[in-house]
């Protein structure tokens, strides 16, 4: 087991390396010049700017310079934001991302296995063909139209209510969390959903659930240990990948409202062509993807023997 | 295992399962709530470890006498001669001041100086003796000089350094060629500042007024191991607020500067930073809730606006914006009949009035903006723009010239570069399709992000660009030398010798009437060479909390302006 888990590290640092490696290519191969500003400059400012940069040197140094850093774990100082170095944007941003990615995971998670559940055992009926729908809206409305939506529909509440219910946007409280979590988690919520009602309908016909119903087992029991605790695997399975995607994929809830996480930086850095912190910050969220997906893989080898063998 | 013994024997049937089964998950749904308000209790403490402190200000707090206000971004550069963006500019002109300022008015008057004498080749400020920073320290001389040096300095890479290029010696010294000290600026004493000038500089006054002028404290600055103005706690302010609160990509509180020489003018007790996002909608909607004291108004909220009744304003934020031609000889926008056909059928008026459909621009007629001063009143008032003449008759005739002075059977097609915004497309569609319908032209858009469109107008790898220009200070030349054919911002590489010549001659004349006469020349010239095609001068429009008073709104230097703003008594 312990050589597994280090055999799947070996393979997420050699794809580290390599998403390090392909961003630093891509940077400097999009056009467009990093030190373009809206004034152009005289030759001696650029050669000034290019030498603070380390552009003055010949690509392949940049590039044993870039990975030695890298190997210290330093990202180097901001294009954009001058005065701040890439690690402390990612060291103050990435906790706000990660606790609001946190909770929209657990709505996301919980709310799937729930609502999964319950249309699985009111299959067909009324409440399956409501929560059906509004899973394929969930999945199908890119999340910038729900954000604004969520946002709009704060802005009515607190009119309506005539005092602060909850408010529209900024960060600090669990009261600035709650919406832009539901609105982040909504399409995985959706998407878990459809997961665990499928994964419930063909537990529901296997034959160890017929065995215990004919065993007379209480119907609480059958259902929680026999059906809900078989059908939720699948939902563990994806979780990491979604955890991960949700974490980093917050940059149009953070815009929307307000909310300092490390998507916009992440957004905002390809648009002003800010190479140190395109690269921070894709080295880092790729490790972060890379080693999600690697515990889980590793947790699910502690509970099932058979991904061992393997 | 036990048996349970049946207690009624429709038990076993489907419904009663699904009952009993539907109840569990509902306990199960119960619980779970429970877990996540829990959750969401331990995660509100480690918010306050990792946020900020938000909270849930108004847009206007009469008792604290404090407002709230939103920014587009985070200010990416407070070193005062550093700085090159306008959001860095807007917070910076709240918490520092040079040695002239504008005041209410826009007059300018003195700010750290309380005196100033601009000469033909000097200059001599004489600074308050009860100006202070932040720590109660006095203001003196040697922290301009210091400023000045270290925005000249090579190893600085200041990307403003050319506004030291006025300073004898300037030039020189940012290009490495001559020491710090060569810099013509010195400190005759603690409250004497003196300035030796590169050559006459009519507009010397106006350019101290320019945020690089700011000073800077050296022992400070050292004091920061190289972190100046990382952090509020790594600044130093003279200015009316002073920074005491900075969480990054979240919050910034200005309070006000109990050490500001003319404290007792400043109004506000506090502006508050509550909200920062690039996405207009989302500042719409914190004015809507009354969590900031002003928003910007983007088109489609004009309508919203209106029907809230809110207060809506607009002013002129100083851009010009035109289409610049590429005027390099491969190119067949060097001929100028060409140019000339395409100036006779662009009608700015009607860009303005359906296709932007914004309140506030002005149609544009000319290089200079309408708010720049002349002699006794406006220049444009002074000296009127050309007349517009739309003809497209003529505009044909001069097609068939251009072929012929190309020599070519068609004109090629022309490539029209824009930035990737809605309102840049869907302008381009219109020249697209104009040029298209009455002069036969194939224009082609290049749409780029930014930094691309930066970076192929620096190549010259187009033909027309959808370009724009804001003032850095507040005089004629800021535009004037724009096409001057030596500045590197003259990306379509028109080369004149009179405009040359004009240009020297404002650069180098201190009589107004004769730099007006050379700015009218400019004027002249840049309509009747085509070098570009004026587009509008661009107006904004906002809204404001309805006791958020004395917000002043400007085309040069900080803006929005709240030094003077104040809270109204319901």
């Amino acid at each position: 087991m312990w050589r597994y888990t280090f055999k799947r590290l070996l393979q997420g640092v050699i794809t580290v390396w390599f998403i390090a490696t392909a961003t630093f290519a891509a940077m400097h191969l999009v056009p467009g010049d990093p030190l373009a500003s809206d004034k152009a400059v005289s030759e001696e400012i650029r050669a000034n700017l290019e030498a603070k940069y380390g552009l003055n040197e010949p690509v392949w140094k940049q590039y044993t310079i870039y990975l030695g850093n890298l190997a210290q774990g330093d990202f180097g100082i901001s294009f954009t934001q001058k005065n701040r170095l890439v690690n402390d944007i990612i060291r103050e941003h990435f906790p706000v991302s990660a606790t609001l990615g946190l909770l929209a995971v657990l709505f996301a998670g919980l709310g799937g296995v729930i609502w999964g559940a319950l249309t699985a055992l009111y299959r067909n009926r009324l409440p399956d063909i409501i929560i059906m729908f509004l899973v394929i809206l969930g999945i199908s409305v890119p999340s910038f139209v729900v954000a604004a939506f969520g946002q709009l529909g704060l802005v009515s509440l607190n009119n309506l209510a005539g005092f602060n219910v909850l408010p529209v946007g900024g960060w600090g409280t669990v009261a600035h969390m709650l919406v832009p979590a539901m609105v982040l988690g909504l399409s995985t919520m959706a998407y878990l959903t459809r997961l665990m009602r499928s994964s419930m309908l063909e537990i529901v016909s296997s034959d160890f659930v017929r065995t215990a119903k004919a065993k007379g087992l209480p119907p609480t029991r059958i259902f929680t240990a026999h059906q809900l605790r078989n059908a939720v695997l699948p939902v563990i399975t994806v979780l990491g990948p979604a955890i991960a995607a949700i974490t980093t994929g917050g940059f149009v809830v953070e815009l929307v409202f307000a909310i300092p996480g490390l998507g916009r930086y992440f957004v905002e850095a390809v648009q002003q062509l800010d190479y140190t912190v395109i690269m921070g910050t894709t080295v880092f969220y790729g490790a972060f993807l890379v080693f999600m997906v690697i515990a889980v893989d590793v947790i699910y080898g502690f509970i099932d023997p058979r991904v061992r063998l393997e | 295992m036990r048996q349970t013994p049946l207690q009624n024997p429709a038990a076993s049937s489907e419904d009663s399962f699904i009952r009993t089964a539907g109840r569990q998950l509902l306990l199960y749904t119960l619980m779970a709530v429970v877990a996540i308000g829990g959750l969401m209790f331990l995660l509100d403490a480690l918010a306050g470890l990792v946020g900020s402190e938000s909270g849930n200000t108004a847009a206007v707090e009469v008792e604290r006498n404090m407002i709230t206000i939103s920014l587009r971004d985070e200010p990416p550069q407070l070193d005062s001669g550093q700085r090159a963006d306008q959001i860095s500019g807007m917070v910076l002109g709240h918490i520092m001041e040079g040695l002239l300022i504008r005041d209410a008015e826009s007059n300018l008057v003195g700010g750290v100086a309380q005196r100033w004498e601009v000469n033909e080749r000097d200059a001599t400020f004489w600074l308050r003796k009860n100006a202070r920073w932040s720590d109660g320290e006095p203001v003196t001389a040697h922290d301009f000089v210091f400023a000045w040096r270290k925005a000249a300095d090579p190893a600085q890479a200041s990307e403003y350094a050319f506004v030291m290029y006025y300073l004898k010696n300037g030039e020189a010294v940012a290009a490495g060629e001559l020491p710090l000290e060569a810099l013509g600026v010195r400190a005759i004493d603690d409250h004497t500042l003196y300035v030796e000038l590169e050559r006459p500089t009519a507009f010397f006054d106006k350019l101290v007024a320019f945020q690089t002028y700011y000073p800077i404290r050296e022992d400070f600055f050292h004091s920061t191991n190289g972190r100046y103005s990382a952090g509020a706690k790594e600044l130093l302010y003279n200015g009316r607020f002073k920074l005491t609160n900075w969480v990054h990509g979240s919050s910034l509180l200005m309070e006000k500067n109990e050490h500001y020489w003319n404290k007792d003018d400043v109004k506000l007790d506090a502006i508050k930073v509550g909200y920062i996002t690039r996405d207009g909608h989302s500042r719409f909607n914190f004015f809507k809730d009354n969590k900031i004291a002003y928003a910007r108004l983007e088109a489609e909220q004009l309508y919203s606006a209106m029907e809230n009744h809110f207060q809506i304003r607009r002013y002129q934020d100083g851009s010009l914006f035109f289409l610049e031609f590429n005027h390099r000889e491969d190119r067949p926008t060097s001929s100028w009949h060409l140019r000339r056909a395409m100036q006779l059928v662009t009608d700015s008026g009607e860009l303005v009035n359906k296709v932007t459909k914004l309140p506030g621009y002005l149609p544009g007629r000319s290089l200079f903006p309408v708010y720049l001063r002349g002699v006794n009143s406006t220049f444009r008032e002074e000296f009127p723009a050309p007349e517009p003449e739309l003809d497209p008759q003529q505009a044909l005739l001069h097609i068939q010239q251009a072929k012929a002075e190309l020599g070519v059977e068609e004109i090629p097609p022309l490539t029209l570069l824009i930035g990737d915004t809605p309102i840049a497309k869907s302008q381009a569609e219109y020249f697209q399709e104009v040029y298209q319908q009455k002069l036969g032209l194939d224009i082609k858009i290049d749409a780029q992000i930014f930094k691309q469109r930066l970076d192929k107008m620096g190549k010259a790898d187009f033909d027309i660009v959808m370009a724009g220009w804001g003032p850095d200070y507040d005089d004629a030349l800021t535009f004037g030398d724009l096409f001057a054919s030596w500045n590197l911002n003259n990306h379509g590489r028109w080369a004149h010798e009179e405009y040359d010549a004009m240009v020297a001659i404002a650069q180098n004349s201190i009589v107004p009437e004769e730099r007006m006469a050379a700015f009218a020349r400019m004027q002249q010239l840049i309509y009747d060479e085509v070098v570009i095609l004026p587009h509008y001068e661009r107006g904004n429009s906002y809204v404001t909390h309805p006791q958020l008073k004395g917000m002043v709104r400007r085309a040069v230097g900080s803006d929005p302006d709240l030094r003077y703003a104040y809270i109204e008594a319901e």
